[in-house]
């Protein structure tokens, strides 16, 4: 860069309209759009190219979207009773509690996750469906809830599912992430392979089933606290 | 050979009967903003590969326009919860088949056509998307089990899928919305202006708060942007690069591999990681938007703490620490 230039700080400026525009609870989608406009002109780019700039990287990322596919299959379930059965499962497996039932959730995803099939499970294709009714079913059993203490285990399952991904996916070699480490260290110069990258995944995989299984007794231990839910169904 | 196109032709379609049985919908008081949503959903995935990047950019703004105004509304279940009920006595633990279907075809199919020599050779699937394909065919076959076991209305499955999708609404298309902030900041520089301000204010000379400040910016950057991939290459040359692996000769694979582990406790912590924390929290139809995450922070802050650690001790000689 010549000395002459003056390095243009106006584009950050689209961080904070993001953070103010989250706390004050605007619309995201409105937000995340106002912030990339203003972000595009204050770098000094033309209206067409801050459009085309938008419209190349949606177009780009729409990989995110393919998992809703399992929709209708699950919509069709659920029409035909299938959290109804799911509960029932869980209830006619006397000793199941909630964080033993997302324990081995938990491990699932984390194996699954290591071997590359991590778009197999998900909030839509497992949670919505399974894991989360079963998680209701079996902290009902363990406690009397309210309508929040139902959000509070729903919320929990949809968790366990990001956690198990987040730190099961990286222990598989030809994942993104991995290949943004390697790409990213190799401008430097520094060439490593992907399966050296995957290998140090696994401290913190070990850590994270830890760390999130002994939350998840601690649920349980919570839950048997609460007054006692009115006899089995 | 099937690839992505393919599977964007698939959910155009559904995404476009979405949008057309949205319009029939007489329950949903705002059925036309629902179907031009979808419609232009399906646009995008139908044709967005030949549009171009201008109209592409359109479709982003139109769809952001009718997310912002409150155009999308839901309609009523077309089976009550009582109706279900009966029906999963009637049916039994049967209906977990197809789900299992379903997944089975993805797992299993996979792992036959990557490591079966005759199947793998036939190059029936594009590299690397073997599992997002099958997990379509895993969908059809599910889908044709149904259709032929509780002979269904045939536009049932249309009709429930959309049902869900109306109970995400927008928030399933805010991920692409922020991938593509992501990809705005880093065309404007904006990581390498963070990185240079960044790297100026760490002392030097001491390993560990060189550390704790790549594991912290890996997370807070991570917060702001939703996306570890793009706090990664921001924080590798801010610090990463010139402190822990230059200065202090850090394992570059430990230092690249974990540190973008702790980033992903930033992926836990934040709004703008939606599909992983706002879209469930719509699909479970939680009231607080942000349940999820708060689920979350109990397990990210100490898996911070315990990235930090593991650079620390795993990326440099014992002597030097």
């Amino acid at each position: 860069m010549p000395e002459a230039e003056v390095v243009n700080y106006w584009p950050l400026l689209g961080i904070p309209i993001i953070v103010i525009g989250f706390v004050l609870r605007f619309n995201p989608m409105f937000v995340v759009v106002a912030a990339s406009l203003a972000t595009g002109f204050l770098a000094g780019w033309d209206v067409h190219q801050v459009i085309s700039s938008l419209g190349k990287a949606f177009n780009d990322n729409r990989l995110i979207v393919i998992p809703w596919i399992v929709l209708p299959v699950i919509g069709m379930l659920e029409r035909y009773g299938l959290q109804h059965r799911a509960r029932l499962l869980i209830i006619r497996m006397k000793a199941a509690t909630v964080g033993g039932l997302l324990i081995v959730y938990l491990l699932y995803r984390q194996i699954i996750s290591a071997i590359g099939l991590h778009t197999t499970a998900g909030h839509p294709q497992t949670v919505r469906p399974l894991v989360a009714p079963m998680a209701v079913a079996a902290a009902e059993r363990q406690a009397d809830l309210d309508e929040d203490g139902i959000e509070k285990i729903k919320a929990q399952a949809a968790a366990t599912d990001n956690i198990g991904l987040f730190f099961g996916e990286d222990i598989f070699f030809a994942i993104g992430s991995i290949l943004v480490i390697q790409s990213t260290l190799e401008t430097y110069g520094y060439q490593l392979s992907p399966l050296n990258l995957a290998m140090w995944a696994i401290p913190t995989a070990i850590a994270a089933f830890i760390v999130h299984s002994s939350r998840l007794l601690m649920l349980d231990r919570r839950l048997g606290r609460l007054p006692q839910a009115g006899g089995v169904r | 050979m099937i690839g992505l196109q393919t599977v964007y032709f698939l959910i155009g379609a559904m995404f476009l009967a979405f949008a057309v049985l949205s319009i029939t919908d007489r329950t949903n008081p705002k059925r036309f903003g629902n179907a031009i949503f979808w419609g232009l959903i399906a646009l995008s995935l139908i044709g967005g590969t030949w549009l171009g990047d201008f109209a592409n950019g359109l479709i982003v703004l139109a769809v952001a326009g009718i997310a912002t105004f409150g155009w999308l509304g839901r309609g009523a279940a077309e089976v009550g919860e009582e109706q279900r009920v009966s029906f999963g006595d009637r049916y039994g633990d049967r209906l977990f088949l197809p789900i299992l279907i379903v997944l089975l075809t993805a797992v299993i199919g996979t792992l036959l056509f990557l490591y079966v020599p005759p199947l793998a050779a036939l190059g029936l699937f594009a590299a690397n998307r073997e599992t997002l394909v099958l997990l379509c065919v895993g969908v059809l076959l599910a889908l044709a089990t149904l259709y032929v076991w509780l002979k269904p209305p045939v536009l049932a499955p249309l009709q429930e899928g959309r049902r869900l999708m109306d109970a995400v609404g927008w928030a399933a298309v805010l991920p692409l919305m922020l991938a593509a902030f992501g990809v705005v900041l880093k065309d404007a520089g904006v990581g390498d202006l963070i990185g240079d301000s960044v790297g100026g204010i760490i002392p030097s000379g001491m390993i560990f708060p060189a550390v704790a400040a790549f594991g912290l910016g890996m997370a807070l950057f991570t917060i702001l942007t939703g996306n570890a991939f793009a706090a990664f290459p921001i924080m590798a040359s801010a610090i990463a690069v010139p402190l822990l692996l230059v200065e202090h000769g850090g394992d570059p694979a430990v230092v690249g591999a974990i540190g973008m582990l702790a980033g992903f406790c930033g992926t836990l912590m934040t709004p703008m990681a939606a599909n992983f924390n706002l879209v469930p929290a719509s699909l479970l139809e939680l009231k607080d938007r942000n349940a999820v995450i708060k689920a979350q922070i109990g397990t990210a802050v100490p898996m911070l703490a315990i990235n930090i650690l593991f650079i620390w001790i795993f990326a440099f000689p014992w002597h030097t620490n």
